[in-house]
């Protein structure tokens, strides 16, 4: 069915960033407008949800050019689904950083580029066509490196070019397949694509080019051993800013490879056993990673990587099951992982430091901001009954039912080393008292002598996520719909294809 | 029920914002939860007597097969019963242990919650339902455990407790869905039917061995067992609760739970004989080193579950009769022997036997709960233990082959060893002289007192009177693990026979060790020598090395140079790449698809590398950077030739904008340091070279696919006639892909900002994010 307004997703942030740029220097009012804007945006993708939902995949031919001549949009559950968790983290993060970034950072774009960053997650999520797809990645990384190195400190500028040299190598990959694709087919619409590359006869053009966008969206969603990037630049910028990081960006190559790896490609054996050993090194490497790290938003950055072995191994074993298992794990983590980098930052502002040894005494001066912490975090390890918990049980059965017994031993390594980090965590930051620091390193809590006005913009942005992760793990029932609802459509893309080309699929 | 399972954790919830209303002496209100929950499951005694099972039933998640499915059955009611009744003791005896302590709102909302667990545990009918109740328990516990958050070993302790119980959860989660998967249902009462079919498959045993990690970790079998010492730091009445009575029984009652199931062959029965009969006596042998009164608890717990699962190995009608009395004759004896040492431990500040004595003096009541636990744990006649220890050694000779001497002498040695442990908490700190310092010490509270008196008392009932509970309780209770109806009354005395004879000689000769043998500090001293041995120590010393390794791990992939990344980054693209190219069919290579070369584009071609050197072989940042923009406008100059100068001009911007946003950040950066040497030159040249390589000839591969035109002639055909313009390129970039250009616009103002902010805006290093 077609139906413009679906762009409006991508439009309002656009709409918001140009009105934030009218406002440049004015950052009160740039607080204001961005929080109106990203609640107009929930409310946007919560009616292209449910329109979705109940409706069916809607797309846009864009300047009225028909598929696969313009460009065109689609959403379909997938994507919006992703549209409707952006929006959340989106609005999270708008509200946060209202009191939890610094004003000179406000002054100096940080607003307007925020929601350019926004408008670029939700137009890859709603592109259906494979060139678009990567002006939209293109966006998405300027955007992000200009958020990271906003600031200009010494630690941000060096993380942020190892992140803009590897992201930029990242979307060289994926231009050069785009390029090879496109000499090979002769077009860039994705459901022609996927048309076109079944019917294509040389099989091993079609391979190679595939390994193009492993390895670019590999990159991008931190897989191993193409993951550098992001333990090299997470801890660097903003809390509000590695939250929107840690919560949406990885996720984006998360969607692309699914995206593109359902629709145009159908890996063949290879690539799924690849894809399942990427995933095993990729769960060790971010396990390895997560114990030894010391540093609140080191650890979280290791875990990241931990995670997305989960769901690139859901995509590795490839049946409906574990396709399900991984989608529920991604709609998870994109609530969880915005929310542990906020609270890293909550924790950061109530101690002025990250380092779990120089941290402690929480749990006795804040009791219901612990508690709050505490079930974000358990959600995050997956205590049952909580958000974590259930893609495993998908995950799980999958791997039986594929005998994919390596995947498995690694899944419990990475959620038992998730439990014990996170157990760690909450022991050394929470339970201890606040050790004794030297005079150099004493810092007054900036969080108590704030209004309680200014306390509730950090603290509700969590509460709000938490309040997700909860639904997410006490109604799992809808999200399982939503999930078993696009491995579905993943499996049989013909209602996409003939939603985006017109009625005239031939079988 | 589901209000019944539920209702702790509304409890807890309600505690968050209530909670300061039950600091004081309002604590004790909250012990309605318990009792009255104890009522409830109370009254379901005659209908579960009559051997009837009640099932409820609300959806959950059903696309999982995960709903609210709880069965009340004998062996769910013995356990719902324990879990309340000592619950309720706990909860009254903690508003008096705990009393004015700061967190004493918190320490009843984690227990609350964790009765809510349990029950939930021993009530499900769905193996994912019963596995959320178990980690939630785990759960409880690190938190029960660390409550005394503000001591080091508390913290430590409850960290290694979470590890050992939930490592275990997760291979336990493993091992119950490979079950559900097989059997096709979550759902035990289903999974009854499939119980042969199971028994059959060749993941049987693995599943028993994920299910067996599960269970062993947390009912603390060998060599899990080390965790459950350490969770002493816990406050007595939650040991006595959690660790004694209740949550460590959760891997018995899962044996139990699935036995009908899974229970009855080699598989099942030889390593649970060996693991129970292997911790029974370990633990029971650790008991007598301990002086620490709470110690020789925690290890004589351990030694208890070791029979319990042993019991269970052995698996006749006989076994699961004893292990089901065992479970309440334990219960009701360890947790009054932790209910009174948690009063010896409130009142003198010590729990050291050898410190302790005489006693009974001061604390009369308790020295009679003392006493009478001890007694029943020796299983004198006329106690509870009595009626138990007779069953284990009935359990034990009823079996077949030389089995019967070996697991008899086994069992008639630990259980000397434990009656030796029983009179030494029970018995020794009330025996004797009492020393000076303890003149002073008076009788607390009477609820700290009598919940424990309480507890021995009915010890001592139930054995007096077996009548009292056998039809009503522990009948069912075995009849459901056995899945099949049967009737075995208790008797207290079956006459002159064997089991007779080897009652009184353990009684005789652990009576004759509690004579002979005083506990010192250097009986512990002894024991210690042995602890490189200790499953605990050498679970540290692995875990020390994964850190080891792991951070060894860390350092070498993640070591910080960005060259390095990218060196790995292109070696993994060409192995696959090249894996692709060089697999699977031939390489084509037709010169005639290839255009002929002009002289421009040699010439660009000739400045492109000559840049492309330059940049690699500078010494200077700078140089490097502008040579990289040479490199982008000889790109740029090669889409003039290809007829798209429009195209060319945009490049020609963004490279300009790009490069000065690259000099901006570099000129941030410690100067430049040329670190490869000649070896690493080389192998980067080759990486290099053979990417390069292999892209040409994919290149080159894809020219020989015969391009399909249909999108482009469209673009061609149809700029003039339908998007009236008539530079093709421009229309394709302003028109039919105008979004592309719309938001390469955006990507241009977004670094347009970023040169902005970077060259402006300087935060110091102490300014907050």
């Amino acid at each position: 069915m077609t139906d413009n307004t679906l762009i409006l997703s991508v439009i309002i942030h656009l709409f918001t960033a140009i009105v934030l740029l009218a406002l440049w220097r004015k950052t009160v009012a740039q607080r204001i407008i961005s929080v109106v804007g990203s609640v107009v945006a929930m409310v946007i993708a919560i009616r292209l949800f449910t329109a979705v939902w109940d409706n069916g995949i809607l797309t846009m031919q864009a300047a009225g050019w028909d598929a696969p001549f313009g460009i065109t949009f689609v959403a379909d559950v997938f994507s919006s689904t992703m549209v409707l968790l952006t929006s959340f983290s989106g609005i999270a993060v708008s509200i946060y950083s209202a009191t939890g970034v610094a004003r000179g950072r406000m002054l100096y774009g940080y607003f307007p580029i925020l929601h350019l960053l926004l408008m670029g997650l939700n137009g890859a999520f709603l592109t259906g066509d494979i060139f678009n797809l990567y002006v939209w990645f293109e966006v998405i990384i300027i955007a992000s490196f200009v958020l990271m190195t906003l600031g200009g400190r010494r630690a941000q500028i060096e993380g942020s070019v190892k992140y803009m040299a590897m992201n930029v190598l990242a979307s060289t990959f994926f231009l050069t397949g785009i390029g090879i694709l496109y000499g090979i087919t002769g077009t860039l619409n994705m459901a022609d694509l996927s048309l076109k590359i079944a019917a294509l006869e040389n099989r091993k053009l079609v391979d190679i080019v595939s390994i193009f966008f492993i390895v670019g969206f590999g990159i991008k969603s931190a897989v191993f051993p193409l993951y550098f990037w992001l333990p090299s630049s997470y801890h660097t910028p903003p809390s509000a800013v590695a939250a929107i990081f840690g919560g949406l960006l990885t996720k984006v190559g998360i969607y692309a490879l699914f995206r593109v790896f359902t629709l145009i490609f159908i890996p063949d054996e290879f690539l799924r056993t690849l894809l399942v050993v990427l995933a095993i090194f990729t769960i060790l490497t971010g396990s390895f990673g997560a114990v030894i790290k010391n540093n609140i938003r080191r650890v979280f950055s290791y875990l990241i990587v931990c995670h997305i072995g989960f769901m690139v191994g859901g995509l590795g074993m490839y049946s409906e099951i574990a396709i399900t298992g991984a989608l529920f794990y991604l709609i998870h983590d994109m609530m969880v992982k915005t929310n542990i980098f906020l609270i890293a930052g909550l924790i950061r502002k109530l101690r002025g430091t990250m380092n779990m040894d120089k941290l402690g005494g929480l749990y006795a001066e804040y009791p219901l901001l612990s508690l709050v912490v505490a079930l974000v975090l358990f959600s995050l390890v997956g205590i049952p009954p909580l958000s974590g918990f259930w893609p495993k049980i998908y995950l799980f059965e999958a791997g039986f039912m594929d005998a994919q017994y390596p995947l498995l031993v690694a899944i419990i390594i990475g959620s038992f080393v998730t439990l014990y980090v996170i157990a760690k965590l909450w022991a050394k930051v929470f339970w201890k008292n606040q050790p004794t620091l030297p005079a150099e390193e004493n810092y007054t809590d900036e969080f108590k002598p704030m209004s309680a006005f200014r306390k509730s913009l950090l603290v509700v942005p969590i509460v709000f996520l938490m309040a997700i992760a909860l639904y997410i793990g006490l109604a799992a029932e809808n999200v399982a719909l939503v999930a078993k609802h696009i491995a579905r459509d993943m499996k049989d893309m013909t209602p996409y294809i003939e939603a985006v080309l017109g009625t005239n699929v031939s079988p | 029920m589901l209000i019944a399972v539920l209702a702790g954790l509304f409890v807890s919830v309600l505690l968050i914002p209530l909670g300061r209303l039950f600091k004081g002496r309002l604590a004790v209100l909250i012990s309605l939860l318990p009792t009255s929950l104890f009522a409830y499951f109370a009254s379901f005694i005659p209908t579960i007597a009559n051997g009837e099972a009640i099932s409820f039933h609300y959806p959950w998640v059903p696309s999982l097969g995960v709903d609210f499915h709880f069965r009340l059955d004998g062996l769910s009611l013995l356990f719902s019963l324990l879990i309340t009744g000592i619950g309720s003791l706990v909860f009254l005896y903690a508003s008096s242990y705990l009393k004015g302590h700061r967190y004493l709102d918190r320490f009843y909302a984690y227990l609350s919650l964790f009765m809510a667990s349990m029950l939930g545990l021993v009530l499900a009918d769905n193996v994912l339902l019963l596995f959320i109740f178990w980690e939630l328990t785990s759960i409880s516990s690190f938190f029960l455990i660390g409550f005394n958050n503000e001591d080091a070993n508390s913290r430590k302790s409850s960290l290694t407790a979470l590890a050992v119980t939930g490592g275990g959860g997760f291979l336990l989660m493993a091992g119950l869905i490979l079950m559900g998967h097989l059997s096709g249902t979550y759902a035990i009462q289903e999974m009854l039917n499939a119980s042969s079919f199971l028994k059959a498959h060749p993941w049987y045993p693995a599943i028993l061995a994920l299910i067996f990690a599960g269970a062993f970790t947390k009912s603390a079998q060998f060599p899990f067992h080390f965790w459950l010492p350490g969770a002493m730091k816990a406050p007595t009445p939650i040991s006595a609760y959690l660790h004694s009575a209740t949550m460590v029984k959760a891997g018995v009652y899962l044996l139990a739970r699935l036995y009908p199931i899974l229970g009855g062959t080699e598989y099942w029965t030889y390593p649970l004989i060996v693991v129970g009969g292997i911790t029974m006596f370990y633990g029971a042998f650790h008991s007598i080193f301990r002086t620490d009164l709470k110690s020789i608890l925690a290890y004589s717990t351990i030694s208890a579950l070791g029979i319990l699962v042993f019991l269970i190995g052995i698996g006749t009608e006989q076994a699961l009769l004893a292990a089901a009395v065992f479970i309440l004759v334990h219960a009701l004896y360890k947790a009054s022997l932790f209910l009174t040492t948690g009063v010896l431990d409130h009142e003198t500040g010590t729990r050291e036997i050898t410190q302790l004595g005489g006693l009974r003096k001061v604390l009369l009541p308790l020295a009679i709960a003392g006493l009478l636990a001890a007694l029943s744990s020796a299983g004198l006649p006329f106690t509870f233990g009595f009626i138990g220890k007779d069953q284990i050694y009935e359990a034990t000779l009823h079996t077949e082959g030389i089995m019967p001497i070996v697991l008899t002498s086994l069992a008639v040695i630990t259980n000397i060893l434990l009656l030796y442990a029983g009179l030494l908490v029970g018995l020794k700190p009330f025996a004797g002289k009492l020393p000076e310092r303890y003149q002073a010490v008076h009788l607390p509270h009477w609820l700290m007192w009598t919940p424990p008196l309480l507890l021995a008392l009915m010890g001592i009932a139930f054995g007096a009177f077996p009548a009292l509970i056998d039809a009503s309780l522990l009948n069912p209770a075995a009849t459901a693990m056995i899945n099949e109806t049967f009737d075995s009354p208790l008797k207290l005395w079956h006459g002159f026979n064997l089991v007779l004879l080897l009652s009184g000689i353990t009684l005789a000769l652990g009576a004759l060790l509690y004579l002979m043998r005083k506990p010192s500090s250097k009986s512990m001293a002894s024991i210690e020598r042995f602890n490189y041995l200790a499953p605990q120590y050498i679970f540290g010393k692995l875990a020390r090395a994964v850190r080891r390794f792991a951070a060894r791990y860390t350092r070498t992939l993640h070591n910080g140079f960005l060259r390095v990344y990218l060196f790995r980054i292109i070696m993994f693209a060409v192995l696959l790449l090249g894996f692709r190219l060089f697999t699977g069919g031939p390489i084509q290579w037709i010169p005639a698809h290839l255009s002929p070369i002009s002289v421009y584009e040699v010439a660009v071609l000739g400045i492109l590398i000559a840049a492309i050197f330059l940049t690699v072989n500078t010494s200077s940042r700078l140089t490097a950077v502008v040579a990289t923009s040479v490199i982008g406008y000889c790109i740029c100059l090669l889409f003039v030739f290809y007829s798209a100068p429009d195209l060319a001009m945009t490049q020609f911007t963004i490279d300009t904008l790009t490069v000065v946003l690259f000099v901006l950040v570099l000129f941030r950066l410690p100067p430049f340091l040329n670190l490869a040497n000649r070896r690493d030159r080389i192998r980067d040249w080759l990486l290099a070279s053979s990417f390069g390589a292999i892209i040409a000839l994919i290149t080159i591969q894809a020219m020989n696919q015969p391009f399909d035109d249909a999108v482009s002639k469209f673009y061609g055909e149809n700029a003039y006639v339908l998007a009236k313009g008539k530079n093709v390129v421009n229309v394709i970039l302003v028109d039919f892909r105008g979004i592309d250009t719309m938001f390469e616009v955006v990507v241009l103002s977004i670094a347009a900002i970023g040169v902005v902010s970077l060259l402006k805006l300087k935060l110091k290093a102490s300014e907050k994010e």
